[in-house]
């Protein structure tokens, strides 16, 4: 594993010297803040609201979904493994760590569409009460972000493979990773709020 | 009226119009990333014990979100380079971020989610 430390400059000339794809990407990250910040406001707003269940702490296995926060953390350590990889030129090197950061992901959503079964099962529908519609919205919009990073992660791994990339490789993978990184912190976000903080019992 | 501006850099040409890059990025080691990682896990591993321990309440609300913060601004800091990157681009996702959770807090005080 390389152990250098790169001093880069992606050069752009604009009136502000930053590259405007990443001012852009850095703004579109922002704009999820909001869209993430309502589903989560919506979720905390009807906690505890249901009149009746199953509620979280009937279907909840903090166990299995800190396994997924897990994997999903390690994802990002992956991922800036696959943007080192591409700063150093070394692109088997970065197409295996993306091809590792897309499994990483794929076995994350996975899980929660195991999850999301059993809770199904178990009579939670996104229909059954407030928590489950505010529970399947949340987490599955998360999911669908996850799938979306899975595609851009593999679609950089097939264009680095077709050698149809710029030769500033470095840069679309930093901007992948930016928002993979994203998805990421809102995990960590709703991983707190929706799993560990105990619903008020009615 | 040809000013000094207008005139064209003998050595640089037009070059020496176009602003210079930000700076350099630093980009932060394998072995940095690993530690960074590694306080990571200690940190949710943190989390989920607290989840089952007899702490309860307030208090733990105040100790889950502060330990999420930490996750959140080093995962933004490091993995997203946001502390190495120009602060342009921090103030921007902050505008989003603060914003986003200055925006939802006043939602959930109208609705008096703490009052219940």
């Amino acid at each position: 594993m390389a152990d250098i430390t790169h001093d880069v400059v992606h050069e752009e000339h604009t009136s502000t010297g930053l590259s405007s794809t990443k001012l852009a990407m850095w703004l579109f990250l922002a704009s999820e803040c909001m869209l993430f910040g309502g589903l989560i406001t919506a979720y905390i707003l009807y906690r505890g609201a249901s009149l009746k269940g199953p509620y979280p702490q009937d279907v909840f296995d903090i166990g299995y979904t800190s396994v997924s926060s897990f994997i999903l953390l390690a994802s990002s350590l992956t991922m800036v493994f696959a943007h080192n990889a591409a700063l150093d030129k070394d692109f088997a090197r970065m197409r295996l760590w993306l091809t590792g950061t897309a499994m990483l992901g794929l076995t994350f959503v996975g899980g929660q569409v195991f999850e999301f079964t059993t809770f199904y099962h178990e009579g939670l529908s996104i229909s059954t009460n407030l928590f489950g519609t505010t529970f399947y919205v949340l987490t599955g919009f998360h999911g669908v972000h996850v799938t979306v990073g899975i595609l851009m992660l593999l679609i950089l791994v097939v264009m680095s493979w077709r050698g149809s990339l710029s030769e500033d490789t470095a840069f679309p993978v930093e901007m992948v990773g930016l928002y993979w990184h994203f998805v990421d912190i809102v995990w960590i976000v709703i991983f707190t709020l929706v799993y560990l903080i105990p619903t008020p019992q009615k | 009226m040809t000013t000094e501006h207008d005139t064209p850099d003998p050595v640089n040409g037009d070059a020496a119009h176009a602003p210079a890059p930000a700076h350099a990025e630093y980009h932060p080691s394998s072995r940095e990333y690993i530690r960074v990682a590694l306080i990571l896990v200690v940190l949710t591993c943190l989390e989920v014990w607290l989840s089952y321990s007899s702490i309860s309440g307030t208090k733990l609300i105040a100790m889950l979100l502060t330990l999420t913060l930490t996750k959140f601004l080093m995962v933004v800091g490091y993995f997203m380079h946001l502390k190495f990157d120009s602060g342009r681009f921090s103030r921007l996702f902050a505008l989003g971020a603060i914003g986003a959770f200055t925006l939802y807090v006043v939602v959930l005080l109208m609705f008096g989610v703490w009052g219940k």
